[in-house]
């Protein structure tokens, strides 16, 4: 199998789907799902809504708004089919690229944009949506993911995590370790991989050899491979490894057969080393257009509904666009701000000195 | 009181943090049926139960992974790293997400997770056994690293790390270990305690201040009676917290001596002692009879077993550098 074939047009044998890109509706013996217009509608405006979250961060980056973004745009599915998958009590830890999943969780955009503003590094309550802190040093989170589990499963609770990384992120010490953890702890954790094909540069043939679902045999739990941009897919795969981790069945491994459509973040320049030809093989699973499709051809909604989904969808594009430029710098003495829970000298003393060198300067 | 030894202190401790906090979980390799590879945490399961003393895999990394992810579902992990040497594949862990996480999170997480390190050489041991990592964790902004040096300060303090809602680097003297002294057991933390962020005067005296921590301590208690004999008094300071460092104490007694000598294992350059030394020049610079001095091993890896005797600081080493200051 070539580089290109494998991210190529080819859709792997072992694959689940259940709409295809041209929007056919297919059956999966194990992982069928039933959804009502109402839901379906409610997924295709999810998916307008955070791909255009997305572009406005982009376009906020290229104003110099931001310093950087790692935009979702392909993704959407993978996220979207993942995030409404969860129950409340569930908790989700992801990496920087999750807007999509933050959307579902309730995380007001704004927030991750100020993040990425340089404002703060994170700020939202974990607590508050059960949606953890972006995570930028690859793989981190996974353990937390299961330790986190592990306490749910202390706590008799009925929930799961689900934790995401990118295929990249599968060739870390730390993810490898989440693995062994949540197999001999049987942790209720849901790994969703979402295999974007690329680690910055590097085609996922430089991280593994093997399918990466079918790495989690090898850790003593089940993976399957689902079409990750077909929300429907997403969604049936993810809801059921969640039931079967709440329900005391252990860890499960989805990986998400999806595609980074732009760079990796708007410091990348992707034309350096990938070729225009998977990106327009890529274009036609658009995980957007095949929900649309779909429901035009199953009359689940009409030329009205999706015209005033695309005018919600520009009225969010700017109120972001305005909250985000009015989101203000902290104040200089932020910085020593929470570096520690409880009183700390060191901190205490150093935030006044700064505080003083900073008065130096005024009247 | 109980004369117990400090591994035993620690153990008394712990169980003491788990009576109290059904929150509380010691985790790490070997600690469950062995009881460690030093005895620390013996008996612990058996009374506790498997769900609350984890044996783990045989991962560091993973062990202060899991254990954040526990702490944020509201557990207090006590995560045991077997030895110094093998701290270093949970390194990232420890600076990139432990130290960090609260600040990310504006103040809305907390995270009370204890990663006790057996710390130091005098024990014979093979490579990697005998290290002194502080100065990596006191240089990371959100950890707390504090070392204890007896019985007494060891059954203390490692309550009050637990209950402390920080991240705590808690360094153990290995070679102190099997030393007994009484112990106070029937006080619970109550504010007759030490702080766990304050340094203690462990010897008044007059002439120098020697500053030692965790299993220097006690040699420079050793070197402080010696000097004694040639009429030179010598004060040491207890520093127990290196993060925060108890720097009005320090100051204090190196105001009223004029001299001071520092005392660590690890190497000298770019140790702890680096930051003692910057500091007091900083703060008592006109009450110096002598530039603060440094005693610590060379900078080079810990040696093979049968030479440590000649890198760890002893008596003469300590007394040579106090002779040192009183010829400036
Ligand atoms: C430990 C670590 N090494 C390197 C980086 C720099 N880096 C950021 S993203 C990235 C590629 C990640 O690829 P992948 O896991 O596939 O996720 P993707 O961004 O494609 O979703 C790299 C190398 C990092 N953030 N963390």
């Amino acid at each position: 199998m070539t580089a290109d074939a494998s991210r190529g047009a080819e859709a792997p044998p072992e694959f689940v789907q259940l709409l295809t890109p041209e929007g056919e509706r297919v059956e999966h013996p194990d992982y069928d799902i039933d959804l009502t217009p109402e839901e379906i509608r409610g997924l295709y405006r999810d998916l307008v809504l955070v791909r255009r979250i997305d572009l406005e961060a982009v376009a906020l980056q290229r104003q110099g708004e931001l310093g950087i973004w790692a935009s979702l745009l392909g993704q959407e599915a993978a996220q979207i089919g993942s995030g409404r998958a969860l129950t409340e009590a569930d908790m989700a830890f992801p990496t920087y690229r999750e807007h999509g999943v933050a959307w579902c969780r309730g995380v007001d955009p704004v927030n991750l944009l100020g993040l990425f503003r340089g404002v703060n590094h994170g700020g939202w309550d974990p607590a508050e949506h059960n949606f953890h802190l972006y995570t930028i040093v690859i793989g981190s989170q996974n353990l937390h993911a299961v330790g986190y589990a592990m306490g749910i499963q202390r706590d008799s609770a009925e929930a799961a995590t689900i934790v995401y990384f990118g295929d990249g992120a599968t060739s870390q010490g730390d993810v490898n370790e989440s693995f062994i953890w949540a197999s001999v702890f049987n942790a209720p954790v849901v790994f969703f991989c979402q295999n974007n094909q690329w680690a910055i540069s590097e085609p996922l043939e430089k991280q593994s050899r093997i399918p990466l679902y079918r790495r989690a045999s090898g850790f003593g739990f089940p993976g399957v491979r689902v079409d990750g941009n077909d929300v429907f897919a997403c969604l049936a795969v993810t809801r059921k490894a969640l039931a079967d981790a709440r329900s005391g069945q252990g860890p499960m491994f989805i990986e998400a057969f999806t595609y980074r459509m732009g760079a990796h973040t708007t410091s990348d320049d992707p034309t350096r080393y990938r070729v225009a030809a998977e990106l327009e093989a890529w274009k036609l699973k658009d995980p957007i257009e095949r929900v649309r499709s779909y429901m035009f051809k199953n009359q689940i909604a009409d030329q009205e509904f999706f015209d005033a989904i695309d005018a919600e969808a520009d009225e969010l594009g700017r109120d972001v666009r305005k909250r985000c430029l009015a989101l203000p710098d902290p104040e200089p003495l932020a910085i020593f701000d929470h570096v520690y829970a409880e009183p700390h000298r060191l901190m205490d003393e150093e935030r006044a000195q700064f505080a003083a060198y900073l008065e130096g300067f005024e009247g | 009181m109980s004369t117990l030894t400090l591994a035993k202190a620690l153990n008394e401790g712990m169980r003491k943090a788990m009576e109290d906090d059904p929150k509380v979980l010691v985790m790490g390799e070997d600690v469950g049926k062995l009881g460690g590879v030093f005895r620390v945490t013996d008996g612990l399961q058996k009374d506790f139960g498997e769900q609350r003393v984890i044996d783990t895999p045989l991962a560091e990394s993973g062990i202060i992974g899991t254990a954040i992810g526990l702490a944020l579902r509201g557990y207090r992990p006590v995560c045991e790293i077997q030895f110094d040497g093998f701290v270093f594949p949970a390194a990232d862990q420890i600076i990139t997400q432990l130290a960090k996480m609260p600040l990310r999170s504006l103040g809305k997480l907390k995270l009370p997770v204890v990663v006790r390190i057996p710390c130091g050489g005098g024990i014979g041991a093979v490579e990697h056994h005998s290290e002194s990592p502080e100065a990596y964790f006191t240089h990371t902004a959100g950890l707390r690293v504090v070392a204890c040096s007896n019985p007494s300060d060891a059954y203390e303090m490692i309550q009050q790390a637990i209950r402390c809602d920080d991240p705590v680097i808690f360094f153990e003297p290995k070679r102190r270990y099997w030393e007994k002294a009484e112990v106070d057991v029937s006080a619970s933390a109550d504010s007759a305690w030490l702080p766990l962020d304050q340094g203690k005067v462990v010897r008044p005296g007059a002439d120098v201040t020697l500053l030692a921590y965790g299993p220097m301590v006690k040699t420079c208690l050793e070197a402080a009676k010696a000097a004694e004999d040639d009429g030179r008094s010598l004060e040491v300071v207890d520093l127990r917290s290196l993060n925060p460092l108890d720097v009005g104490l320090v100051v204090e007694s190196v105001r009223k001596t004029g001299r001071c000598v520092v005392v660590h294992e690890a190497p000298v350059f770019n140790g702890f002692g680096a930051e003692l030394a910057a500091r007091i020049t900083e703060e008592c610079f006109y009450n110096l009879e002598a530039p603060v001095l440094r005693v610590g091993g060379p900078s080079t890896p810990y040696p093979p077993s049968r030479l440590e005797d000649h890198y760890l600081p002893d008596l003469d080493r300590v007394l040579h550098a106090v002779d040192r200051v009183f010829a400036f």
